[in-house]
């Protein structure tokens, strides 16, 4: 398959991603899946995370993935972020080698590079995303020096902004992270996710531990960032409200399969599979 | 009292034996062909404790022969009961000179100093190591340093330079300043003060650094670029001494140990000895001086 075409519409294009843990037979990928209903190998015990995943992100698009517990949902964007490594497949960014090369080919250091300069990552767990024994002017700097800029005044700056647009008292920022609430633990994490203004940004469960009205506050502060700043976004999430309020489209995964993929509002109306309509019933 | 006689009789030339030297000087080779780079070795048992210059012992026996001059330095002092102890050993063990003059020393062994004197590219300098890692206070995990330094992620590095800033104003290490070795790896010059980190750069001498307890040696090979770390708008500074000079020699400009009289008055004397007795007695040797920026 031909995937670079002469004027590239997305900003990244996943095809054939699959993770498997343990030592797979031939038969793994093909005894595994929804119709199996798990995603455990019979044959070798091998688990397929997730199998045979493609889809494109267009720029300033944000992407839903939704699914149950252990659907493969954080897997695909622990791969995407290099957190893991991927069993086959191949990833590409228009924004490395105009899309023309495999990302996960790419040695630990230009994958580095990548993540550094080009994504962010917000976790569901800050203390994954955050070190919390920097102070979180720390945290954001430690983004800012990874990619290149070694002027204290200039980070500060560049915090005090990020801090600002996050909603978190400037006057704290020297302050470390383990002192915040939840919900300022995430917008910390937000405000480093974001600082070198990267054109991808993952974000990982990113409500799932807060309270709803401090849900509300943090879903707010990402559609406005996201918005004002036209980041492309890849949100995982297993509640649909979030997806609803976030995403343009989304993909439904079921044992590390895509069961469904299409609009969210269209999917969310008029769910196609009969797992999404299980998944859209329980929210209703 | 174990007579020299008997050390001379029984013992290796140098102490070790000739397969392990073989192994420690081949493993300085690849730290001089990658400078910075912490090479392992086996860092044998010696008639000294872990921690108290095995490091620089090893490689200083591995190295040493018979027409060396050899000079050990604690601190700047010649006269340490360390420093006394190690020169004793070495004589013992190898039969060779040793002198407590810099310029006539081809080996020189230091824990915590350079010495003032400007040296040649006929000497090297050992520095005994407590902790090789410069990366210890960020990440405990020896496997994450190993990655960090293969991948040159410094970031955290440059985070804990960025919060000793923002903390205190100041670039608050006093010693074992973090240093970029020929523009790749991140090092530490050993416990040395601020102001010796300069004469490390593209110095005419070769730099050994052994840390026996942590099995690791390092070095930086002459004419090598070393850069201390630093912000653009936060540059690297050493010690300053405004309007001190020293009490013994009354000499300025070389780093001062600030002594405490019984009855609470307080002096200053120039740390390393030898380079004290020369000033006081003669004219003053060639030194590297860096100047602070404004």
């Amino acid at each position: 398959m031909n995937h670079h075409e002469n004027e590239i519409g997305w900003l990244l294009r996943v095809r054939n991603l699959t993770k498997v843990y343990g030592d797979p037979v031939a038969s793994t990928l093909t005894r595994t899946g929804p119709k199996y209903d798990s995603n455990i190998c019979p044959d070798s015990g091998a688990i397929v995370a997730i199998n045979n995943i493609e889809f494109d992100l267009y720029p300033g698009e944000v992407l839903g993935i939704v699914g149950e517990s252990g659907s493969g949902k954080s897997t695909l964007v622990q791969l995407l972020f290099f957190d893991q490594e991927a069993t086959a497949g191949q990833v590409y960014f228009r924004n490395i080698d105009e899309g023309r090369t495999n990302l996960l080919t790419l040695s630990n250091q230009r994958k580095r590079y990548v993540k550094n300069h080009l994504m962010g990552m917000v976790y569901q767990n800050p203390r994954d995303g955050l070190n919390f024994s920097f102070s979180s002017g720390g945290n954001i700097a430690e983004k800012l020096l990874m990619a290149g800029t070694f002027h204290v005044g200039q980070i500060r700056g560049r915090a005090t902004y990020l801090l600002t647009q996050t909603e978190v008292p400037v006057q704290r920022m020297d302050e470390a992270p383990g002192s915040f609430s939840g919900g300022m633990q995430q917008r910390v994490q937000i405000s480093k996710a974001i600082a070198n203004n990267p054109p991808l940004v993952f974000m990982d469960e990113v409500t799932s531990g807060l309270d709803v009205s401090v849900q509300a506050k943090v879903l707010d502060l990402i559609r406005r960032l996201q918005h004002e700043l036209g980041i492309s976004m890849i949100v995982v999430s297993h509640d649909l409200g979030v997806i609803r309020m976030l995403t343009d489209r989304t993909i439904v995964l079921k044992h590390g399969h895509i069961v469904e993929h299409g609009l969210t509002d269209q999917i969310l109306q008029d769910p196609q599979h009969a797992y999404t309509q299980l998944l859209v019933s329980s929210l209703l | 009292m174990i007579e020299n006689k008997k050390f001379q009789s029984s013992y290796n030339y140098g102490f070790i034996d000739e397969s392990t030297k073989k192994e420690i000087r081949r493993k300085t080779l690849k730290a001089v062909c990658i400078p910075g780079y912490q090479v392992p070795y086996s860092s044998p048992e010696m008639p000294i404790s872990r921690g108290w210059g095995t490091g620089g012992l090893h490689l200083t026996l591995s190295l040493i022969g018979k027409s060396d001059v050899f000079k050990i330095i604690d601190q700047g002092s010649d006269a340490s009961v360390n420093a006394c102890n190690l020169r004793q050993f070495v004589k013992m063990m190898t039969g060779c000179e040793v002198t407590f003059d810099t310029a006539e020393a081809t080996i020189i062994q230091s824990r915590h100093r350079v010495p003032e004197e400007i040296l040649t590219d006929q000497q090297i300098l050992v520095l005994q190591v407590p902790q090789p890692e410069v990366l210890r206070g960020v990440e405990r995990y020896e496997f994450r340093t190993r990655q960090m330094h293969a991948e040159a992620d410094y970031a955290k590095m440059w985070v804990s330079l960025y919060e000793a800033y923002v903390r205190f104003g100041t670039m608050m290490r006093g010693s074992g300043y973090p240093i970029k070795v020929n523009r790749r790896y991140i090092a530490t010059p050993s416990p040395i003060p601020r102001w010796d980190v300069p004469n490390l750069s593209m110095a005419n001498c070769l730099y050994l650094f052994g840390a026996g307890r942590e099995k690791r040696i390092h070095a930086i090979p002459p004419y090598t670029r070393v850069e201390p770390l630093e912000f653009e708008d936060v540059k690297f500074r050493v010690e300053d001494f405004p309007g001190i000079r020293c009490s013994a020699s009354g000499q300025d400009r070389a780093f001062m140990d600030e002594i405490f009289d019984d009855d609470g008055g307080r002096k200053h004397v120039i740390n390393d000895s030898n380079f004290m007795d020369k000033v006081k007695s003669g004219p003053r040797p060639p030194q590297r001086l860096f100047t602070n920026p404004r």
